[in-house]
């Protein structure tokens, strides 16, 4: 971001970077940048809150006042990750002849799906589809049981994205499934990684892909760093 | 610790590329000002090309009008849920509609430009080639002040 900040001021735009890593910021010669202490991911701050939206947009677009730069303010309210696990029930155990991550990810279809008739959209799709999920995560279940990677994905490794697009499933089905206001950031990734049984067969698969010496860029990215 | 501290932490000592001067442009006044939005969330439509993993360098011009994007920025470490939630918590175009039916802003520009982050630490083609060519477009659309919101 402030690369391009630099790259549009210089085309004749001005620009202002809502930053989220300070230190990142205050070594790159940025004309004007608003640092914003909220979790990664929410740059301007709450979800489904346009006073606090606004409030944001209003102290960048101050900084357009200044006659000379670099301007770097603080923004005054700081927002927190909440990292208990979003209150969301589970699906019960259907069917004992599966795998519990895969009859967990057919009990919540139904939710998902409603997630997306209501927002028209799906974060899912990277590798596989809403229909792909419960053989994504039979997959991971044999990675996870000692079976070696290329036996099951052959040369190309791309659980990034297979991760990616299970936890979204989840994550939409969860938010659907939750209703109310959205849970505080992290929240939803708490519930993923703690609570489902999805979670821990893709701890347990990445666990054995670092065994495995699978490439550490592929397992660093399948999941947060800390989990 | 945070997951986000740990973040933190990890991208405060990176290698950042250098900058000896900071340019600066003078917008019009804000009221009179055409407003876009420049994210590096890896935006687009489900119609355009998905961004590739780290590295892609390339763009997509987002239409004002485009709503409920793909958020194809592909790390595993930032809260991916709240863009779930409400599309402006990232990228605030309903939020830049209301500031242009109050006269706040002068304009909505009529497309967007989203980047994907995760770029290799020189960011060189970012700054030398796929960076200046998003700002000629949208300086052709008249734009003259740009937001940029990161994840």
């Amino acid at each position: 971001m402030c690369v391009l900040a630099h790259v549009l001021e210089d085309a004749g735009i001005a620009t202002v970077v809502l930053a989220s890593m300070r230190p990142v910021a205050e070594r790159m010669n940025v004309p004007r940048v608003l640092y914003c202490e909220f979790p990664l991911g929410r740059p301007l701050g709450m979800p489904d809150n346009a006073r606090f939206q606004h409030g944001v947009l209003g102290a960048a677009f101050d900084l357009l006042n200044a006659p000379s730069g670099p301007v770097l303010e603080d923004y005054p309210e700081v927002v927190e990750a909440v990292e208990t696990p979003l209150a969301c029930a589970l699906p019960p155990r259907y069917d004992p002849d599966i795998a519990p991550s895969i009859d967990e990810a057919q009990g919540l279809r139904a939710a998902y799906n409603r997630a997306v008739a209501r927002r028209g959209a799906t974060e899912v799709g990277r590798a596989v589809d809403a229909d792909g999920v419960t053989g994504a995560l039979a997959d991971l279940e044999r990675v996870a049981a000692g079976e070696h990677w290329k036996e099951v994905y052959g040369p190309r490794l791309d659980t990034i994205a297979i991760a990616h697009d299970i936890r979204a499933y989840y994550q939409e089905a969860a938010l659907e499934l939750a209703g109310g206001p959205p849970p505080g950031a992290r929240q939803a990734e708490a519930w993923f990684y703690e609570e489902t049984e999805a979670g821990k067969t893709l701890a347990a698969a990445r666990d054995a892909l670092t065994e495995q010496e699978a490439p550490s860029g592929i397992t660093f990215y399948m999941q947060p760093v800390g989990r | 610790m945070s997951s986000d501290q740990v973040m933190r932490d990890m991208m405060a000592n990176l290698p950042v590329p250098e900058f000896e001067t900071t340019p600066w442009a003078s917008p019009p006044p804000l009221s009179e000002a055409t407003v876009a939005i420049v994210t590096s969330a890896g935006l687009h439509r489900a119609d355009q090309d998905r961004f590739e993993g780290r590295g892609d360098t390339s763009y997509r011009m987002l239409d004002r009008g485009d709503r409920e994007l793909i958020l194809g920025h592909w790390s595993s470490n930032f809260d991916r849920a709240a863009y779930v939630s409400d599309h402006n918590v990232v990228y605030p175009i309903d939020r830049l509609e209301e500031l242009a039916a109050d006269g706040t802003i002068g304009a909505v520009a009529p497309r967007h430009v989203a980047f994907a982050g995760n770029q290799p630490d020189t960011v060189s083609e970012v700054r030398l080639d796929t960076g200046p060519a998003a700002a000629a477009e949208l300086r052709a659309d008249g734009v003259d002040v740009a937001i940029l919101t990161p994840v």
